[in-house]
């Protein structure tokens, strides 16, 4: 809502800058999304007088102007308008001006001809085109008579407003009038407003009965209250340029009289205001009912609409000829031919006009006000001032009488609140005449009962009806800032983290720690993506009505968005690429639409985690890299039951040779390994290692109970094997046979040495563990290891067909 | 000569021998030679077999005196020696120190995580819980709870992505705000929660607009809770957030959900309120929405709002990181290319 102060000057006394009311309303009411000043950056625009205007000798369309501007001579100017005329007032960019668009005005010549400076059109200032009215579009602006050559030009046509341009909240309809603001600006500066006042003349020899016909056939709910008004003989013209100015500085088009007249009023009292050409209704009879689905109605704009059984619509004779509240049909449009109007004053169902506005995308200054809540008290009245208006402007005959077709019996909400109770929510200590001043300011008739006030809200300000809705009252007119700032007491509670809460962050950390950066990647992803990686089958959960399949469906899986992650930094050239990403993923369950949300960490890494430097070649990410990065991760997690790892082919966006699926115990609770080779290329990166882990199930795992245990003060021993053996023996394998028969006294078995090349036969390899002995309560003799390893030597031997080197 | 003369000539050339050492292989022959069991200082004491009894300690005496002399000085010289190998060898092995250490991969946290992780500690210190909601969430919860009926006007459909006509992606962490005031038993104590999480809007991804973006929203509900409570805790987020340097300023502004409702404004730290681009001239920079909890809200939840009330605060942390980091597109959030996500190094 764009708030004209020149105009709020005729409610209120206000001299203070443009600037400062603006942050005052802002701290005070609603948002204000700036200070318009249409002049601002316009420089020596100035008044002329055309004192002579000949045709250009070598142009069809050119002039040469004598224009005085107010010096001792006329000064020359070339002009290509239309209407350019000897006698006219018109506007004057002088040499070395500036105009709209930061467009500087120099002394030229045009076809061999002087010409200093310029007569300007509207839009040449920077009025927006849309704001130009239609009949002063194709030339340049001819001003009033009265205009004094010389003078700057802004104060003509109300350039030298300055424009508060509000962003009004839904719950403040009532600002999204001239009058609703005023009233609000009263209370903020305690002033009594001067409020418009209606000067209406009916003729007495005419009944508005008598010729014009209204019924309401939609209920009282969508329709409560529906009035109109005749108005005959008038003549349809342009509109007077003070009103001209209130309109283009409102942000509206000036179109003709009767429309300026209906738009005037809108801004002026907030109601929207209908006015139908008289002679094209049938009969004079106007209905209003609910729209048969399918129906048509060709609107204002040209556009033909099918018409849905939620649209109310205005009808003559039952022929649909306005969309209530939204926008006008052709047929009944004021013309220039038009010489009687009905003019409706009207209330309709907020919630009828926001889905009628929003099915045709029909988002209109009447709609808006719909939507937001109007004034009920208003109507009637704002009807009487359009009427008033429009035959004053069109040497029109308002005939006797109001047509109701529908009446509601407005009145006021009265709310009770307690002064003990503002200060209990505000926590403020305000006294009774502060709270009793503020009410008063609000112009909200109050009585006072001990500590009671019984406050009655006008129907302007159809927002308040609870005490909640007082309390802001208020607190914004005494202001936010007054209040005090403390924090809340009462009985301490303790706040920290849960325990998934706590795991989840330290998961975080420890990936880091391990290299990982951690990226959040889109939950929504295509159908395909989502299903991929996934942990267990699962039904996909898909939006209704997504904008794009490429965000459709809810993941299964993070590694698939980590991919994703991955391709875009490899098409930016950064191949070397380490990121985890902690989110959830959303598994289908039966019967229920909602999907259950599981909390997953996933990892992928391609190139080199550590780049090659001075003293460090790259090395390329593989297969036992990620693992480490897994296993270490489980490892501080300090699981109770043992981690393995098995090799699958059950992941099919998996390399089959290169992939583990991760065992805490018995439970399944992730995989890691190497991309197929298709998938790397399915999703444009690079050889890519990747694990993903459901984190809520290795949250819900035992936790290892933890006990010190006495380091032993007695020697360890060690001995180490190496062994051919087939290559499908896993070390999985070998280690769990050293370990069955290793005796009481093997501490740890390490793998030292792997190794396929040069002098090892073809479908074997050769593997190397230390061994170590420790005994808790003494020294170990060699005899005795040597008893135990040797034992180990004949199992590895018999058992799995090493072949002891 | 007499043995002393002996002594006192064997004395002075051994320091010489000593002093003239340059190297520890040379103390070491001196050593030997002066004072092994073949030495000349052991020859002299031999002699002493020879000296009346009266001579005899005065001589011992005075070879011991000797011997020891000249045994402090070779292992004067044999410090001073190893030192100078020591101080040689050191120089040799002097480094660059200004080469880059060796790498050890380091990941970071997401800018995102960094300030809800900032503000998570904060108000965990103020003694509220976190409390994590889920994304896919009922229509009831998400909007009717929160006193936005099914016709409210806040309620575009055009900003929800539906699943099924009553199941949604949540568009506010504060959908599990009900949840949270029906589950909470008030006999122990009041009610704080923070509520930070993904949330999603039916928004086509451009520089300024995400389809998926973060929310941190905080509840607190007790008997005696103010609106100046409720100031003073937006005060401390801003100024956890920004510094403690900038104002901050409360506006009227409107939920369904809060009564009143307040917009709280930093001062731009760009340009300290003197108005830029950041905050469109206005000085000021947007960060928070706020209110008081409307008594509706609280009557769904079964509490009574003549006995209990509360505040309610949401912010973006997405727009947070923007304003702070200068950053231009929202979409960089989402899109991780490591060369962004390297940038904003700090706690997690
Ligand atoms: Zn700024």
């Amino acid at each position: 809502m764009r708030i004209s102060y020149a105009w709020l000057r005729d409610y209120l006394k206000l001299d203070i800058p443009a600037d400062e009311l603006a942050e005052k309303i802002e701290r005070t009411a609603v948002e204000v999304d700036g200070v318009i000043r249409p002049s601002e950056g316009l420089k020596k625009v100035v008044v002329g007088d055309v004192l002579e205007c000949v045709p250009h000798p070598d142009s069809d369309h050119l002039h040469i102007c004598q224009v005085d501007v107010g010096e001792d001579d006329p000064i020359q100017i070339v002009c290509g308008a239309p209407n350019v005329a000897a006698g006219e007032k018109v506007i004057v960019a002088l040499p070395n001006s500036w105009i709209g668009n930061h467009t500087k005005i120099k002394r030229s010549k045009m076809r061999g001809v002087v010409s200093n400076g310029m007569l300007c059109a509207l839009d040449e200032l920077g009025f927006d085109e849309k704001l130009v009215p239609k009949e002063v579009a194709d030339g340049i602006f001819i001003l009033p008579a009265e205009a004094k050559p010389g003078e700057p030009v802004f104060s003509y046509i109300g350039m030298d407003d300055e424009i508060i341009d509000m962003s009004v909240t839904p719950n403040r309809g009532d600002m999204l009038s001239m009058n609703g603001t005023a009233h609000e600006l009263a209370a903020i500066y305690d002033q009594a407003p001067t409020m418009p006042t209606v000067d209406l003349h009916e003729d007495a020899s005419e009944l508005a009965d008598d010729e014009l016909n209204v019924t309401v056939q939609a209920d009282e709910q969508a329709v409560p209250m529906y009035k109109m008004r005749l108005i005959k003989n008038v003549t349809i013209k342009p509109s007077p340029l003070w009103l001209q100015i209130r309109i283009w500085n409102a942000g509206m088009r000036p179109i003709n009289n009767v429309v300026d007249a209906t738009n005037y009023i809108l801004m002026q009292y907030g109601q929207p205001l209908h006015a139908f050409d008289f002679n094209s209704l049938t009969k004079g009879q106007v209905n209003v009912r609910f729209a048969k689905a399918g129906e048509q109605l060709t609107t204002l704009d040209g556009e033909e609409r099918e018409l849905a059984a939620t649209d109310l619509v205005i009808c003559s004779d039952d022929r649909p000829i306005c969309l209530a509240g939204t926008m006008g049909g052709l047929d009944s449009e004021v013309t220039d031919k038009t010489t009687a109007i009905a003019l409706e004053s009207a209330i309709f169902d907020a919630v009828k006009i926001r889905k009628t506005a929003h099915n045709h995308n029909l988002h209109s200054e009447a709609s808006m006000r719909y939507e937001r809540g109007i004034d009920h008290s208003a109507t009637e009245t704002a009807l009487d001032a359009a009427a008033a208006l429009i035959a004053k402007l069109s040497d029109g005959t308002v005939t006797t009488g109001v047509v109701v077709g529908r009446d509601e019996d407005v009145q006021p909400v009265v709310v009770k609140i307690s002064l003990s109770r503002i200060n209990h929510v505000l926590g403020t200590d305000l006294s009774l005449d502060t709270v009793a001043a503020i009410f008063r300011r609000l112009d909200f008739p109050t009585t006072i009962d001990g500590d009671t006030y019984t406050v009655t809200v006008p129907a302007r300000r159809w927002d308040i009806h609870i005490p909640a809705d007082l309390i802001e009252e208020v607190a914004r007119l005494y202001g936010y800032d007054n209040l005090p700032s403390t924090l809340p007491t009462g009985q301490p509670t303790i706040g920290r983290l849960n325990e998934t809460q706590q795991i989840i962050r330290d998961s975080r950390k420890l990936m880091e720690s391990a290299g990982l950066t951690q990226a959040i990647s889109y939950s929504l992803t295509t159908e395909a993506k989502a299903k991929a990686f996934a942990l267990h089958a699962s039904e996909v959960t898909k939006l209704d009505f997504p904008m794009s399949s490429e965000r459709s469906a809810l993941r299964l899986n993070l590694i698939s968005g980590l991919l994703d992650d991955l391709a875009y930094n490899n098409a930016r050239k950064e191949h070397d690429v380490a990121l985890y990403e902690e989110g959830r993923v959303f598994f289908s369950q039966p019967e229920q639409v909602r999907p259950k949300e599981v909390e997953h960490i996933a990892g992928a890494i391609t190139g080199s985690m550590v780049q090659t430097a001075w003293d460090t070649a790259a090395t390329p990410v593989d297969f036992y890299q990620i693992k480490g990065i897994v296993a270490g991760y489980l490892k501080s997690l300090a699981l109770a039951a043992p981690v393995s790892y098995v090799a699958t082919t059950a992941h099919p966006e998996m390399h089959p040779g290169r992939t583990a699926d991760i065992y805490v115990g018995e439970d399944l609770v992730g995989f890691v390994g190497e991309i197929h080779p298709a998938t790397a290329k399915a999703y444009k990166v690079r050889e890519t290692y990747v694990f993903e882990l459901d984190l809520d199930a290795l949250i819900a795992q035992p936790k290892e109970h933890q006990q010190y245990q006495t380091i032993s003060k007695f020697p360890s021993i060690t001995r180490d094997v190496a062994m051919l053996i087939d290559d499908q023996v896993t070390n999985a394998a070998i280690v769990k046979l050293i370990k069955d028969k290793g005796g009481a006294h093997l501490r740890k078995v390490q793998l030292f040495d792997v190794y396929n090349g040069k002098n090892v036969p073809a479908g074997k390899k050769s593997l190397a563990y230390t061994l170590t002995y420790q005994d808790q309560n003494g020294t170990l003799v060699d005899e005795e290891i040597n008893k135990a390893f040797e034992k180990v030597l004949t199992a590895l031997t018999e058992t799995l067909g090493a072949e002891i080197r | 000569m007499s043995l002393q003369d002996r002594l006192t000539e064997l004395r002075d050339q051994g320091l010489a021998d000593i002093k003239s050492a340059d190297v520890l292989k040379k103390v070491n022959q001196v050593k030997v030679d002066l004072l092994g069991k073949k030495g000349p200082i052991t020859e002299v004491l031999r002699g002493m077999r020879d000296l009346t009894p009266e001579e005899r300690p005065k001589v011992g005496a005075y070879a011991n005196e000797v011997r020891d002399k000249l045994q402090e000085a070779i292992e004067h010289r044999r410090e001073e020696l190893e030192l100078a190998v020591q101080n040689k060898q050191l120089a040799a092995e002097k480094l660059d120190v200004t080469l880059p250490g060796r790498q050890v991969p380091q990941g970071q946290p997401h800018v995102i995580t960094q300030i809800i992780t900032e503000l998570e500690d904060l108000f965990m210190g103020m003694g509220y819980q976190i409390v994590d909601g889920d994304e896919v969430e009922e229509d009831y919860y998400n909007f009717e709870r929160l006193n936005l009926p099914k016709d409210h006007p806040a309620r575009d459909m055009q900003d929800t992505f539906y699943i099924t006509k009553e199941i949604l992606l949540r568009t506010q962490t504060s959908a599990d705000q009900p949840r949270s005031l029906e589950n909470h038993d008030f006999s122990k104590g009041p009610l704080k929660v923070l509520s930070p999480g993904r949330v999603y809007r039916r928004d086509t991804d451009d520089a300024t607009h995400s389809h998926q973006f973060h929310q941190i929203e905080g509840l607190v509900v007790d008997k005696h809770i103010t609106m100046a409570d409720l100031k003073g805790t937006l005060t401390l987020v801003a100024n956890e957030l920004f510094g403690d340097q900038f104002e901050v300023r409360l506006r009227p502004s409107y939920f369904p959900f809060t009564e009143p409702s307040v917009e709280a404004d930093v001062t731009c730290f760009n340009c300290n309120g003197k108005g830029c681009a950041v905050c469109k001239q206005t000085g000021w920079i947007e960060v928070l929405g706020a209110g008081m909890v409307h008594p509706r809200v609280l009557e769904m939840s079964g509490i009574d709002p003549e006995v209990y009330g509360g505040f309610a605060f949401g912010l973006g942390p997405d727009r947070f990181a923007m304003l702070k980091y200068g950053v231009d597109d929202i979409r960089n959030f989402y899109l991780n290319d490591v060369r962004f996500l390297s940038q904003f190094y700090k706690k997690g």
